[in-house]
């Protein structure tokens, strides 16, 4: 399985953060529970713990991304260590020996850390592949592969409503085709042990033999929407209307547009997620994503306790320090 | 230079041979295969007890790096590597550098061959110029200048009306067209059998469609132009059907698989294994196993090594930045008896003609074939010697192997060109 060994080190810990795919329950959950004690460290006066302190930590984004990189930097300097903010066009890297030169360059740095997006999937596996022993690889979105760090933030979001994961049903919305998120979703919320994972979306957008990764396809939103927990949104890219994917997002509006009349087949205590940019209007409607069901900006701010907490742990940081002192 | 061949097998399955004979060399043919001539003083004497002597083998279709740039990968290091499977004769595609589309570059290349005097080339010449899809080559002047088929190599030709003319005007020149059949619109991006390993690994996927509706309509203007046609490397179970219907239904076509297919699917390349990037992509195991059917009731005719050296920057790269195409030419004897040892009802005979008399058939070339006053290329293979497949000890210069590791039993000892020695492990 992907990246299974490449992820852990001998001992079995966290080296490289790639995919959810190939890690276990203990471990997402061992994640989840580092996290919850980071989450508070940003209500204290000193947002700071000192957990990377002298550590370097490069932002590698191939593509261009503000919010997730964003995180990842507040992440760092909470946890005290230096960051390097590296915006390289994937123009520049077409050339696998450009990307490798760049990544030895930064070695030669004595960077720690990478922290890489790219456009292409199993860029951050290939990354963790080339680079020194003691570097460590987080995937902040690889093409339409895997999106790790977001599943994370969405787990915890959603263990912070919901207890149990074992009773939970969840449908995810939307272009799954190209999505990273919902891949690394549907994998977390499985090695998670939920009891439904649901996809809706029209047949353009749903990849071929989905059902393998263990999800329930819908094509009919109020049907996958019946007794939901929780509806995870997935933004629809602008673009996707250029080509003969979908026709008009008025139509996509109208059949996969999440409205509070949708909502009314989940269950009354269902809550809505987005991993953001939202489009209004397009995949959902405004009176949802600032209704009483949303959890979207809660979502944003988990992001930096999850990284935190993920970071630390591809350091070795928090073999003892679980507990942080609050 | 004359040479005897001592002790050996002789297997020549397309004319009936299989028993213990000794082989006369002289000139460059095989000049006796049973009593030595009278008079015949051999300046070599190989003993090939316990192992057995087949035709050299006939490489469909081969790439060998950039037969015109002097720094990158050299024919001849290529043609080496191919020898070493006993291969002396290879076809290679249009779709090359330099482009094969005017008759001074197939002299160029046939100069070069020559020059190696490794292997007997032959090249096929481009459907189209610069294999734009658009015009016509001097298809005419390329068969006076010594190709033997055309082809538009990997690149689509869109327009179905350039196609049809493509056909129609091959066929007044009584070439070939052989056809890689990829709808370049549905492939679109692709890098990957659509299905659930793209799905799961999040690659842009090549549906099956890509090649059926190529094919299809391939065969239809096939039908239209009674011209003669090759289908290159199938990928899919359902390609296989659509061939298998079309020669039952008396069309002229045959076709063939790359040798990597047989092996492989697309289960291989899941931990994003860039040596598994191939064109035509790895299918499923279904795909695969309809592959060696249609091997088995010769839908498909030829085995190729679709051979693609590579240096290693452009196989270091997330896997949709990598080039497509693995260095095969070197264990395509071992791979293919490989298959016969375990595919069920595919025998060793038919693997020998899979890779010899069937190819040479197909190219119109008379190659394949052991027989008295036929060319002396031969090839002597021992079936108990195994051989470790190390992608560090290749004498291709493109170390791009997606078989690293495997362990294959049989090896070729000896192979003979034009009556001449020209590899020897022993």
């Amino acid at each position: 399985m992907t990246g299974n060994n490449i992820q852990l080190d001998k001992s079995g810990n966290l080296k490289h953060f790639l995919s959810i795919e190939g890690l276990d329950q203990p471990l997402l959950q061992t994640i989840l529970d580092h996290a919850e004690s980071f989450a508070t460290v940003g209500e204290r006066p000193v947002k700071k713990v000192p957990l990377l302190r002298g550590k370097t930590i490069a932002n590698l984004f191939f593509e261009p991304s503000t919010r997730t990189r964003t995180t990842f930097e507040l992440a760092a300097k909470r946890l005290s260590a230096d960051i390097l903010n590296l915006n390289i066009s994937t123009m520049a890297t077409s050339k696998g020996e450009i990307l490798s030169d760049t990544l030895h360059t930064l070695e030669a740095m004595h960077c720690d850390m990478f922290v890489v997006r790219h456009a292409n999937s199993g860029a951050a596996h290939y990354i963790a592949s080339q680079v020194a022993q003691h570097i460590s690889v987080i995937n902040a979105g690889d093409g339409r592969h895997e999106h790790p760090t977001q599943a994370m933030l969405d787990m915890f979001t959603i263990r912070q409503h919901k207890k149990d994961f074992k009773k939970l049903s969840v449908a995810i919305v939307g272009d799954v085709l190209h999505s990273r998120v919902a891949r690394s979703n549907i994998h977390a919320l499985n090695v998670l042990g939920a009891n439904q994972v649901r996809i809706i979306g029209p047949h353009t957008l749903i990849p071929k033999d989905i059902e393998k990764l263990g999800v329930h396809v819908y094509h009919e939103m109020d049907k996958g929407l019946e007794n939901v927990d929780v509806v995870i949104m997935l933004r629809l890219q602008r673009e996707r209307m250029k080509g003969a994917l979908l026709p008009t997002e008025n139509e996509y509006f109208q059949r996969y547009g999440l409205t509070n009349e949708r909502l009314e087949n989940a269950k009354s205590d269902v809550i809505v997620m987005h991993p953001g940019p939202i489009n209004r209007g397009v995949e959902i409607d405004s009176d949802v994503a600032d209704g009483e069901h949303s959890v979207i900006l809660q979502q944003v701010s988990h992001g930096i306790a999850i990284r935190m907490a993920i970071m630390s742990m591809v350091m070795g940081g928090t073999s003892e320090s679980g507990g942080i002192k609050n | 230079m004359r040479i005897c061949i001592k002790n050996g097998t002789v297997f020549s399955p397309s004319n009936n041979i299989n028993d213990k004979r000794d082989v006369y060399i002289d000139k460059g043919k095989i000049i006796s295969l049973k009593k030595k001539p009278n008079g015949f003083k051999s300046d070599l004497d190989i003993n090939a007890k316990d192992k057995i002597i087949l035709p050299g083998l006939v490489d469909i279709c081969g790439r060998l790096g950039e037969i015109g740039s002097e720094k990158n990968i050299a024919i001849k290091n290529e043609l080496k590597a191919a020898n070493r499977s006993g291969i002396t004769s290879i076809c290679v595609p249009p779709d090359i550098q330099p482009t094969i589309d005017t008759p001074a570059i197939v002299e160029f290349i046939n100069r070069r061959a020559s020059e190696s005097n490794r292997a007997n080339i032959f090249p096929l010449g481009a459907l189209t110029q610069e294999l734009n899809g658009k015009e016509l080559t001097e298809m005419f002047l390329l068969k006076a200048a010594g190709c033997i088929g055309v082809s538009n190599g990997d690149v689509a030709i869109e327009n179905t009306e350039v196609l049809r003319r493509a056909f129609e005007y091959a066929k007044s020149c009584d070439l070939t067209v052989f056809i890689f059949a990829e709808d370049s619109k549905i492939k679109n991006n692709g890098v990957a059998h659509e299905g659930a390993i793209s799905t799961r690994l999040g690659l842009p996927a090549i549906p099956e469609t890509a090649e059926t509706i190529a094919i299809s309509r391939a065969l239809l203007l096939i039908e239209q132009t009674d011209v003669r046609a090759h289908f290159c490397r199938l990928s899919s179970g359902r390609g296989v059907e659509l061939i298998r219907e079309a020669k039952k239904n008396g069309l002229k076509v045959t076709a063939d698989v790359s040798i990597c297919n047989l092996h492989l699917t697309d289960i291989d390349i899941a931990d994003y294994n860039s040596n598994c990037h191939l064109q035509p992509p790895l299918r499923d195991d279904s795909d695969r196993k309809r592959l060696i059917e249609g091997l088995i009731d010769d839908t498909i005719s030829a085995v190729c090594s679709n051979h693609q050296p590579h240096d290693e920057n452009a196989k270091s790269a997330p896997f949709s930045l990598t080039q497509a195409g693995a260095s095969t030419v070197e264990h395509l004897l071992p791979l293919i008896l490989h298959v016969s040892m375990h595919g069920a009802g595919f025998t060793f005979e038919e693997a020998i003609l899979s890779v010899t008399s069937k190819p040479a058939k197909i190219l119109g070339i008379k190659k394949g074939m052991l027989e008295e006053n036929s060319d002396a290329d031969l090839c002597i293979f021992d079936p108990n010697k195994n051989i470790d497949i190390d992608k560090n000890n290749l004498l291709s210069a493109g170390k791009n192997t997606p078989f690293n590791g495997w362990n294959l039993t049989g090896s070729v000892t000896h192979t003979i060109l034009d009556g001449k020695l020209i590899f020897n492990s022993d």
